[in-house]
């Protein structure tokens, strides 16, 4: 590995050690403005985990910190599909993110039925794959699938959106 | 016996055609997630939540436990078969099981594997139908204070044992109880952690964080390191094993088990230390261990049913004392939370039917999944070859599908979009994923019994050791934290030559120096075999 690597993930896990230290100081200051009126029943009261999850969060964030300068870097996750020997990749995930995103926008307006078929298609295109035919065939087919399969099945009524009336 | 007529009533019960369905459905659904790259048994209970509102707990229940028997035996297939374990608990199966299917005997490993986990499983559930009674009897008398030290335990176990990062593993446990925090506080009334945002006062819906963390986060994750060419499949024909492979089995099933059941009832038990444990003791005790690194059919026996007692160990605290031990089980009892059932030592007084009929499904489960892997192995190795694509693209498409579908508001897809890119960070930077989802799930139990503690003592801190089963947890507690301290020093002083025995003698605890022991006799298992085993990372 080369030194700007190692420059560059220190300083990215540096920010991830900043990020658990921000959570624990946003625990800390909500709890602290939690009106309690001291209580027989409840000496503890709601203030004390707070507290606590502050205190291990923001404990670990600087024992963190401290590591990563030692040099002690993360390992990320291992599994059967997982190549670690690239590090993340962003062509990837943006666009993956981007479909998610957009069925959000979309399932009350458009329907489950197009923004399901939009997120699985959107989706399955993102992670690489190239028979857009079938994919489309498939992300439709899903969509439909779980509409109908949630309705009558479940009698889970998902979002028809501009649909409705012709599903 | 009281016990015996309870279980006959649950084989009744279980053994009506829609929950015998259920359970095949379980144990189908279970097998194929254990096969499938990226996808475990967790991650499936996870994204079935949504589905089960609207059914009959104990159906649901059936399925899930089928689900998590299943997801073992389909982990093994893999391991042998690909030298891929999906689950940490089936690292060390790869080791011999993989080298074996390499010189032409993967046949006899899947069998020796089924076999075993069939033998190790069904012992494993007699033994939870013998053990959660007496569990059961025990904990009723228990009072808040030791309920809080036990829960205690299991969370500083699962972060500080397990895991090669105690910090990581600390900062995850501090996550994973922040998210719990989210929400009415239910004594005071105060909102904790909700910013005045109105969906959040009642609390995080605990299918949203399961799904986002196991579900999202993990196929983000896969998804930004998609390996472009994935591994190859060994081909493989009918398991069957020789009068030989029997005669090398039983004893490794028979000793397997015995390690498994009773690391799986510890609260951070898990299964990578016994199986671990019977590997080591397969090798010492072998009369061939000139073919261990070769594939020793002992190596894949021993291992695989360790793995399954360990599955049904780890049923007993959870069922006994509403207490899980890995992120499986912690799905379930969220589920159990979800229909309004409160898990505990009373859930044996108050829903006998159900207890006793889940307990009786395991073994038609145990049985259903014997018969539904010998023959169908082939079949099963041919999930392997799913488009990559499609596999992913359909996990976050099941994922957002499930999480909508509980409340229908877009609100949650935000957060489940939030959350999961939290779980994207947690794989990325190393951070464990059990104590995060124990600390969301125990997390708000334990504040409650440390109430509840105080309640009782009117105040005085003295009354959360009041009880001696209290006081002993926390001597255990303190044990747990100070081992790895007092082996390093020991280490140091005698020198690096007897570390595996010292792990061993004191409480089982692997340190990386064993396990690259294991690795340096074993080349080609690859560096992350290890790792895995260490994190205690189960394939969510």
């Amino acid at each position: 590995m080369s030194e700007v690597t190692t420059v560059k993930k220190k300083r990215v896990e540096l920010l991830f050690a900043a990020f658990l230290f921000l959570v624990g100081v946003i625990v800390f200051v909500d709890a602290s403005q939690l009106h309690v009126t001291y209580s027989q029943a409840d000496v503890v009261g709601p203030k004390a985990l707070p507290y606590a999850v502050s205190g291990i969060l923001i404990l670990s964030s600087i024992a963190l910190a401290i590591t990563v300068l030692r040099g002690n870097l993360a390992e990320g996750e291992e599994g059967e599909d997982v190549d670690l020997s690239q590090p993340s990749d962003w062509k990837v995930l943006l666009p993956l993110l981007a479909a998610f995103v957009i069925n959000i926008l979309l399932i009350n307006t458009a329907g489950w039925v197009i923004s399901g078929t939009i997120l699985f298609f959107g989706s399955a295109v993102a992670l690489g794959s190239r028979r857009y035919v079938l994919t489309a065939l498939i992300s439709i087919a899903m969509a439909f699938g779980t509409f109908y399969g949630f309705y009558l099945g479940l009698g889970i009524k998902l979002p028809a959106g501009i649909l409705s009336g012709v599903l | 016996m009281e016990t015996l007529s309870l279980l006959m009533d649950g084989f009744a019960s279980a053994l009506t055609p829609i929950n015998l369905l259920f359970a095949l459905v379980g144990v189908i659904l279970g097998t194929a997630v254990g096969v499938l790259p990226g996808i475990g048994p967790a991650m499936a209970v996870a994204l079935l939540l949504p589905v089960t509102y609207g059914m009959e707990t104990s159906s649901a229940l059936i399925m899930f436990a089928g689900i998590y028997y299943g997801g073992m035996y389909g982990g093994s297939t893999t391991s042998i078969l690909l030298n891929t374990p999906g689950e940490s608990a089936t690292v060390i199966t790869a080791i011999e099981g993989h080298k074996m299917a390499k010189n032409g005997r993967a046949a006899q490993a899947l069998a020796t594997a089924a076999i075993g986990s069939f033998v190790a499983g069904t012992i494993g559930t007699a033994l939870l139908v013998g053990f959660a009674p007496i569990v059961v009897k025990f904990a009723v008398s228990l009072g808040a204070p030791s309920y809080f030290a036990i829960m205690v335990l299991a969370l500083i176990t699962v972060t500080a044992v397990l895991g090669s990062s105690k910090i990581r593993g600390f900062a995850a446990l501090g996550l994973g109880l922040a998210i719990g925090l989210v929400g009415m506080d239910p004594v005071s009334g105060q909102s904790r952690l909700t910013f005045g945002f109105a969906p959040l006062v009642d609390g995080l819906d605990i299918v949203v964080v399961a799904v986002a963390i196991f579900a999202i986060g993990e196929a983000l994750w896969i998804a930004a390191h998609l390996r472009s060419n994935p591994s190859r499949t060994i081909p493989v024909g009918r398991p069957w094993m020789g009068k030989e492979d029997w005669k090398r089995s039983w004893k490794p099933w028979l000793r397997g088990t015995a390690y498994g059941f009773p690391f799986g009832a510890l609260p951070a038990g898990g299964a990578e230390v016994p199986t671990f444990l019977s590997y080591v003791t397969e090798k010492k005790l072998s009369k061939h261990p000139e073919e261990f690194g070769h594939g020793a059919i002992e190596g894949v026996a021993g291992p695989e049913a360790a793995n399954n007692a360990s599955a049904a160990g780890t049923l007993t605290p959870m069922l006994a004392l509403g207490l899980p031990t890995n992120a499986t089980a912690a799905v379930m009892l969220a589920f159990l939370t979800m229909k309004g059932i409160q898990p505990g030592p009373l859930l044996f007084e108050n829903e006998p039917a159900l207890v006793w009929t889940l307990i009786a499904s395991l073994f038609i489960g145990n049985t259903l999944l014997l018969l539904i892997n010998l023959p169908l192995a082939p079949v099963w190795a041919k999930l392997l070859k799913i488009p990559r694509p499609f596999l992913y693209a359909g996990i976050l498409f099941f994922a957002t599908l499930g999480a909508f579908s509980v409340n229908m508001q877009t609100a949650d897809l935000w957060l489940l979009l939030l959350i999961g890119i939290l779980g994207f960070a947690l794989r990325r930077f190393g951070l464990p994923i059990l104590p995060l989802i124990l600390g969301v799930i125990i997390g708000p139990m334990a504040e409650q019994q440390l109430r509840k503690s105080f309640q009782l003592s009117a105040g005085e801190i003295s009354g959360l050791w009041s009880e001696p089963v209290a006081v002993t947890v926390y001597i255990i507690i303190a044990i747990v934290l100070l081992i790895p301290l007092i082996l390093s020093i020991l280490r140091k002083a005698r020198g690096d030559s007897s570390e595996l025995t010292a792990g061993l003698a004191s409480g089982g605890m692997i340190s990386e120096d064993e396990l690259d022991k294991v690795e340096s006799q074993q080349p080609s298992s690859g560096r992350h075999s290890a790792d895995d085993a260490l994190d205690g990372k189960d394939k969510p």
